[in-house]
């Protein structure tokens, strides 16, 4: 069905599924990410490597990649090359980003609210002390 | 400066029974370009063209930064062409021929050429005479990749290769696009090869462009859209359809330009978005240009 070298052996690109070939190799990624079998901070192929492997262009691999980085996945450092995001699933700049957007929403529903500073941090507490049970 | 590979500029070739008219296309260095379109198009002319084997009635043709046909000797340095008319002298071996582009061009490469032989199955005793068909193609675009040229020119590499000396040739062509200073145009009407390992793609039609664009555009633009109507329901007028089948409360529109927002124009009566292959596509596109042309 194609030609796949030994180095990435397992991705598989299938010309008979539905799905286009660059969500194909994007969700391959993702399970490997996800499996812990490329760890946060691994060097992932070059797009003109992956391509030659896949046999195929390497614009499919390019979107593949620009697209696991919007997602958080993996990370393009320009001239070193692609990586696995260093927090799980997303990188970490955007989950900072993320969490400040959170927090800044929850400090004004707390205003509106009526809570006291004191209030909302033990609210937080009791919110993390949950997580934990789980 | 120019860096394209390839830069043809409304190129027109006048025969008899067949003319080539306004062909522009561009290809970057570290691309691959797949260039179809059905028998009789106008592809091997396309190629002939680019590679100053004949001469425009109009246009402009430059190809690594030369322009053809009055540069073309220093253009074909850099160049490998292969087209499926090529033969090899029948009673010379391959051996032979290899020793012989050797003597001709000093960038061959011998170590790629040796391993090239093992990979596509090949012995350089053989008298180009007894080699299979597939055979014979895998020998001729052996002798173009040994040279390493900056730009390979191929007039359908695969055809009449079987399905294993197809993904042997065209894990070859991949292997060559890891530098990306280098390029490939090749022409095919098999839109599966095309689809799997091309960066753009122009298509031609009885002489014309008919669309040119990168892949993953292309895929992403197309897509049929699958319509139910409960009776009485109209459906409203939407731009960017292509082709349109109606079969009694169901409707199917094909459209070049998806986006959401087409999705809502159409209304709440859509059961199924499909994507379209590139032999889908390619069809359905030659058919269009073919009606709006009144051909």
């Amino acid at each position: 069905m194609l030609c796949i070298h030994s180095m990435y052996s397992g991705i598989n690109i299938s010309q008979t599924d539905a799905r286009p070939m660059y969500l194909q190799i994007m969700e391959q990624i993702r399970a490997r990410v996800a499996a812990g079998d490329w760890a946060p901070g691994k060097e992932l192929p070059s797009i003109r490597a992956l391509a030659a492997a896949l046999s195929v262009s390497v614009i499919t691999v390019k979107r593949a990649y620009l697209d696991l980085e919007t997602e958080g996945v993996i990370v393009t450092r320009h001239g070193k090359g692609s990586f696995v995001a260093e927090v799980n699933g997303l990188a970490g700049e955007l989950k900072e980003e993320q969490l400040g957007e959170h927090l800044a929403a929850a400090a004004e529903i707390g205003q509106l609210l009526g809570l006291t500073a004191d209030d909302l941090a033990a609210r937080l507490r009791r919110a993390l002390k949950d997580l934990e049970k789980k | 400066m120019n860096d394209k590979h390839i830069e043809m500029r409304g190129v027109r070739k006048v025969y008899r029974f067949f003319s080539l008219d306004d062909v522009s296309l561009e290809l970057e260095p570290g691309q691959i370009m797949g260039f179809v379109g059905p028998n009789g198009a106008g592809k091997s002319t396309t190629l002939r063209l680019a590679m100053g084997m004949i001469a425009p009635d109009a246009g402009e043709i430059r190809v690594l930064g030369h322009e053809i046909p009055r540069q073309q000797a220093v253009a074909k340095r850099d160049i490998g062409f292969v087209s499926a008319e090529m033969r090899l002298l029948p009673h010379a071996t391959l051996g032979w021929h290899m020793d012989f582009m050797r003597s001709i061009y000093p960038e061959w490469d011998g170590s790629y050429a040796a391993t090239l032989v093992k990979r596509f199955n090949l012995r350089t005793e053989q008298n180009a005479r007894s080699l299979s068909l597939g055979e014979h193609v895998k020998a001729t675009l052996l002798l173009a990749l040994a040279r390493r040229p900056r730009l390979l020119i191929l007039d359908e590499p695969t055809t009449g290769l079987d399905p294993v000396a197809r993904h042997e040739v065209i894990s070859e062509f991949m292997d060559v696009l890891r530098d990306d200073s280098r390029s490939i145009l090749f022409s095919s009407h098999n839109t599966v090869d095309v689809e799997r390992i091309s960066d753009t793609l122009t298509f031609i039609d009885r002489g014309r462009i008919v669309d040119c664009a990168n892949k993953e555009d292309f895929l992403e633009r197309w897509r049929r859209i699958q319509v139910q109507l409960p009776p009485g329901a109209v459906l409203p007028d939407v731009p960017n359809i292509v082709k349109r089948e109606t079969d009694g409360h169901f409707v199917t529109l094909t459209t070049n330009q998806f986006s959401e927002g087409l999705l809502k124009l159409i209304g709440p009566h859509v059961t199924h978005v499909q994507r379209m292959n590139l032999e889908e596509i390619f069809v359905t596109n030659v058919m269009y240009h073919r009606e709006a042309r009144g051909q």
